[in-house]
């Protein structure tokens, strides 16, 4: 004889299957979780955006009372409230420029030479060197170029200002064919701190390019092997196009972070108010330098003029990174070829 | 019309091709591998052929005195001798290819040779204090800057150092991973808020993010300049920056790994402290380290901060602290030549302290089960062909430039389902 099981009996006809009830609305350990990530969050986003609305509330007196001087006015002479960043401004980015007309060919040639050329047992040992190169501390990169590159960089600007002296940025108010050339106008300048920033921003530069050519698609490369192309061909039909991308957004970086360059700097130049094109020559201005210099013996409203002039900074190292970022993320389109 | 048509006398004959494409090149390309014995002769003749070449140029034909002109005579003598080379058993494009491997090979040789510079001139003009053993033991209370190197040390800088990283860690450590598992485990449009205000911080350049708490804490706040202010100002400039990485390393944790646990009826929470975490958690250590290393050789936040105090201050709350970039930069600027001299020790220090954190981070990023040599430690994890086993490499440099996408069939929550609740 057969019994059947008593809940069977007892149930009713109309819930006898019904599914579980699936929610995922988070109960116990994990809604602690989920509400504490969001306020460990939310606590980041404060602090971070608090520090970019702080110095946009900051900035605001200064532009109300300076207005478009603020931004067309070489000098800064808190004394007898004259303030603007133009001088600074431009000579931010003559020592930017600088730095990129040096680190961007190279950056390139070592990004190739690694993803490229290197022996294979080789190349993790040189991407860990390159990585080192972007750990090295700035103030390191500063001595260097300052005992080291200064005096150097001092007689390759006396050979310029000679032999290509007739272009406007290779002048220098100073006489070149003297019998002892006076050393001390060729030093300091905008050059010679772009030297050592270039060493800053080249391992940066560098290690987005080549993370970018690792990832053209062997498949093609060793098509363009197979169809007799040289090693030079495959790299220029292959490897560079597809890596455009990356060498402008690596290039971009590169940029944003030389932008932001202070203590190197600061050590290196010595300190001039004045829309100057020739990079070669004592003196020029860049807008953390200003700041790092001028923090100390500021009164509140100069205070906000310094915090004004750093988030002017802030948004051209932003504009430039977000472009580098779409350019970069966007140059990828075509990685899934590789069958 | 016609008549001169037929008085050509090209028409209807054939002509073979001068020139056929489908012929083997006159000589054989260049194989790929490991280069002959005529291959490695003719490269390496060329450079030596080009030394004595720029030697003449240089020390006996032209008025070009100094090691400059030397190297850059000799650089371009050799890319001469090396197309003359290939143009004599190749074509034109042969030449172009040893040209071009030449040229790169040496940009890549410059860029070494300048960072090998850059190691060896610090070390070089900072040894001297450094074989005393009260640099390390002493702070430079009651040191003038003449005074020699048996007196005064670093302590002071090396302690402060340490104290004001501890202080950014503690600040950074929890909220930087706490962001980047909200963003990643959580998700939702207000993840998407967090992760783009974060990636945009990370373009806050050092020196404004000092200048903030500058005016903030010791400005507006009355605070005095201090080790505790230095930390904060640390930390501000670090915390996206971690917070980027530690957001990187955790999107490429595999999804199948989480639905894996999920299925096996873990909670979320279970699945992120079991699961996510640890399998992140090589990733995570070389993310946070490699902000260590950053945050301890940025001078430009402790200069607004600190203050540089002589002696050795232990409380970060009680007054003005040193810290080793700020000793280095003041060090450098008084001028005088022994003061120059701890200025490149206290550099070599801090280099080592870089280098030594740099080594610890490859060493914890270093694939499990595979510990065979030291190479293979120092080496970035997951090697070049396989790219798909990067789980547990933050890339030091992607962490501040733009994140490359993780794999969209791999990421979790799934986007469309994120906002049914």
């Amino acid at each position: 004889m057969t019994t059947l099981p008593l809940q069977d009996v007892r149930n009713d006809a109309a819930d006898d299957v019904r599914a579980r009830k699936i929610s995922r609305r988070a109960t116990g350990a994990d809604a602690v979780f989920e509400h504490g990530a969001r306020a460990v969050g939310a606590s980041v986003l404060v602090i971070t955006g608090g520090v970019g609305l702080f110095l946009a509330w900051q900035a605001y007196p200064t532009l109300q009372r300076y207005g478009w001087g603020f931004f067309t006015e070489t000098q800064w002479q808190p004394e007898s409230d004259v303030l603007g960043i133009a001088a600074v401004l431009i000579g931010t980015f003559e020592v930017a420029l600088v730095a990129m007309f040096f680190a961007f060919p190279l950056a390139l040639l070592t990004a190739l030479y690694i993803s490229e050329y290197a022996p294979a047992a080789l190349k993790p040992t040189l991407v860990s060197l390159v990585d080192l190169m972007a750990a090295v501390p700035s103030i390191v990169y500063g001595l260097w170029g300052f005992f080291l590159v200064m005096p150097r960089a001092a007689e390759l600007a006396l050979w310029l200002q000679r032999h290509l002296g007739w272009i406007p940025i290779f002048r220098v108010d100073a006489d070149p064919d003297a019998a002892v050339w006076d050393a001390s106008r060729y030093v300091s300048s905008a050059f010679c701190a772009g030297i050592a920033v270039a060493m800053m921003v080249l391992p940066m530069s560098c290690a987005v390019m080549r993370q970018v050519f690792s990832q053209t698609p062997q498949g093609e490369k060793e098509a363009a092997l197979a169809l007799g192309a040289t090693r030079w061909g495959m790299v220029r039909a292959v490897v560079l196009p597809f890596g455009r991308g990356g060498i402008i957004g690596g290039t971009m970086l590169g940029l944003g972070r030389a932008l932001g360059e202070t203590i190197a700097v600061l050590l290196i130049i010595s300190p001039a108010f004045e829309i100057k094109p020739r990079i070669l020559e004592i003196g020029t201005n860049t807008v953390s330098a200003l700041i790092a210099g001028r923090f100390g013996d500021a009164s509140a409203a100069q205070l906000s003029a310094l915090l004004a002039a750093g988030f002017v900074l802030f948004l051209i190292t932003l504009v430039v990174n977000t472009i580098a970022a779409v350019i970069v993320n966007k140059s990828r389109s075509g990685a899934g070829t590789d069958a | 019309m016609t008549t001169e048509l037929h008085a050509d006398p090209t028409v209807g004959t054939t002509h073979l091709p001068a020139h056929d494409d489908d012929t083997a090149p006159p000589t054989p390309r260049p194989s790929l591998g490991r280069p002959s014995p005529d291959e490695r002769f003719a490269g390496i003749g060329s450079w030596v052929a080009g030394l004595a070449l720029a030697w003449l140029l240089t020390q006996r034909m032209l008025p070009l005195e100094g090691v400059a002109w030397f190297l850059v005579a000799w650089f371009l003598c050799g890319l001469a001798v090396t197309a003359v080379t290939a143009g004599m058993t190749g074509g034109l494009v042969e030449v172009r290819d040893r040209v071009a491997g030449a040229v790169v090979t040496c940009g890549a040789l410059v860029v070494g040779a300048a960072l090998v510079s850059t190691l060896v001139f610090v070390v070089a003009r900072g040894w001297r204090p450094l074989m005393h053993l009260n640099f390390f033991t002493d702070d430079m209370a009651g040191v003038g800057p003449k005074d020699p190197f048996d007196h005064g040390g670093v302590l002071h800088a090396i302690v402060g150092s340490l104290i004001e990283l501890a202080l950014a860690l503690v600040v950074t450590l929890p909220l930087g991973i706490g962001t980047a598992v909200f963003m990643t485990e959580v998700g939702g449009r207000f993840a998407r808020v967090v992760r783009t205000v974060v990636e945009a911080m990370t373009a806050l350049p050092s020196i404004v993010a000092g200048l903030f708490v500058y005016t903030v804490l010791i400005v507006t706040l009355g605070y005095p300049r201090s080790g505790l202010a230095a930390g904060m100002a640390i930390a501000v400039m670090m915390l996206p920056i971690i917070a980027r990485a530690a957001d990187v390393v955790l999107r490429v944790v595999p999804g199948g790994l989480r639905e894996a646990s999920l299925a096996l009826g873990a909670s979320r929470w279970r699945t992120v402290w079991h699961v996510v975490l640890p399998t992140a958690r090589p990733g995570l250590a070389t993310a946070v380290i490699l902000g260590v290393a950053r945050g301890v050789g940025e001078t430009s936040p402790v200069l607004l901060t600190s203050g540089a105090a002589a002696f050795l201050v232990t409380n970060p709350s009680d007054g003005v602290m040193n810290s080793l970039p700020l000793y280095i930069y003041s060090t450098v600027r008084s001028g005088e030549p022994a003061a120059i001299t701890r200025a490149f020790a206290a550099a070599t220090v801090l280099l080592t302290l870089v280098l030594v954190l740099f080594v610890t981070a490859r060493l914890v990023a270093r694939p499990r089960g595979n510990r065979r040599t030291l190479r293979s430690r120092l080496a970035p994890s997951g090697g070049w062909r396989n790219r798909g086993y990067d789980i547990v490499r933050a890339d030091p440099l992607v962490e501040m430039g733009p994140v490359l996408p993780a794999d969209p069939d791999n990421h979790y929550p799934p986007t469309s389902t994120e906002e049914n609740r």
